[in-house]
């Protein structure tokens, strides 16, 4: 890998949805993170950046922006792998709402995990005994394949039908209702196949791949979605569905 | 897209696979042995196979592209999900009548 100049050239997303960019000098440091970068502008150069993160260690899925073109976590992105030639475009994730500078407004990707019925719907009180679920079950591996999204919203910014379709739930909250449908403690999957089912749900996804391309975790919400499109395929076949 | 859409578009993707097989295999072979256009007709005058089933292939292509003409209706115009339905609506029928209409001529 080449080494980088002793200066990155870093431009910052300022403002609003009508904002533009704004580059500031940045000293290059070893083991530097994009999220190192965007700190230093904001406790060195301008207090007023306004950005978002919490844990700094890939865990609460909060610092996510887009940098050099692409969504990623900056906080486990490492400036030595995305800045070619010493130079970093940092902005907003893309189809969220800007609020200020790189921190967008996360309640309409949050409010699409409600409209999927993210929520989990007890089947059982706390006096029943816990349930024996075995490790190995089919259900339990499909749920263990995609439970560990941290909600960053990186998949999100990347989905072209997100885009293009305002009502899409998208890849986080369909890949959240994959995980309650293999529940098999959850009391809720009628009314949650029957959400997914309806337009703007899982049969509105291309499979372009994007989530999965770009997603920390290396989850896969497509194969997600693709289990909610045979699941609900089958439910309205067997009349259990009405759309 | 809803789920009902969804298995109507999938039915007809999956019905269209031997029907296009067949076809392309039909198209080889007629050109292969060189026939005319008298000869091709001499066979599927009167025939109620050919008839049924490139019928068949008329009412699948027009379901089928007519649901995906309605998502990039939907995705790319600012129409509501409902005039996307309608145009499609239109832009299906409108190939079933083209599609009968030739299937007719070949065949009756």
């Amino acid at each position: 890998m080449p080494a980088l100049p002793a200066e990155l050239s870093v431009s910052l997303w300022r403002g609003g949805a009508q904002g533009r960019y704004e580059t500031y000098r940045v000293p290059r440091r070893d083991s530097q993170t994009v999220l190192d970068v965007v700190t230093y502008v904001q406790r060195h150069i301008d207090p007023t950046l306004s950005y978002r993160f919490a844990c700094r260690v890939g865990m609460c899925g909060s610092c996510a922006m887009t940098v050099n073109g692409r969504p990623r976590w900056t906080c486990r992105t490492h400036v030595a792998k995305v800045a070619g030639g010493g130079t970093l475009e940092i902005g907003p994730l893309e189809n969220l709402p800007v609020i200020k500078d790189l921190a967008t407004d996360m309640a309409p990707f949050f409010e699409k995990w409600r409209g999927a019925k993210g929520a989990f719907a007890p089947s059982r009180t706390r006096t029943d005994p816990m349930p024996c679920i075995r490790p190995d079950s089919p259900a339990r591996i499909a749920a263990d394949a995609a439970i560990e999204c941290i909600n960053c919203g990186v998949c999100y910014a990347a989905c072209d039908t997100v885009r293009w379709n305002a009502d899409y739930l998208g890849p986080a909250a369909l890949n959240r209702t994959w995980t309650l449908v293999n529940d098999e403690r959850d009391a809720g999957n009628a009314a949650r196949l029957q959400a997914v089912a309806a337009a703007g749900g899982c049969h509105a996804c291309h499979s372009h791949q994007s989530c999965q391309e770009h997603c920390p975790l290396a989850l896969n919400p497509t194969a997600s979605i693709a289990g909610l499109k045979r699941r609900t395929a089958l439910a309205y076949l067997k009349g259990e569905l009405k759309p | 897209m809803n789920v009902r859409l969804y298995v109507w578009q999938r039915a007809t993707a999956a019905l269209m696979v031997p029907l296009v097989a067949v076809h392309l295999a039909v198209i080889f072979y007629a050109t292969r042995q060189g026939f005319s256009a008298a000869e091709i007709l001499s066979r599927t005058r009167g025939s109620i196979a050919w008839g049924t089933y490139y019928a068949l292939f008329v009412a699948a292509v027009s379901i089928h592209a007519a649901i995906g003409v309605r998502n990039v209706l939907a995705e790319w115009l600012p129409l509501s999900e409902r005039h996307a339905g309608r145009l499609a609506v239109a832009f299906g029928l409108l190939l079933a009548a083209l599609g009968f209409r030739a299937v007719a001529a070949v065949v009756l």
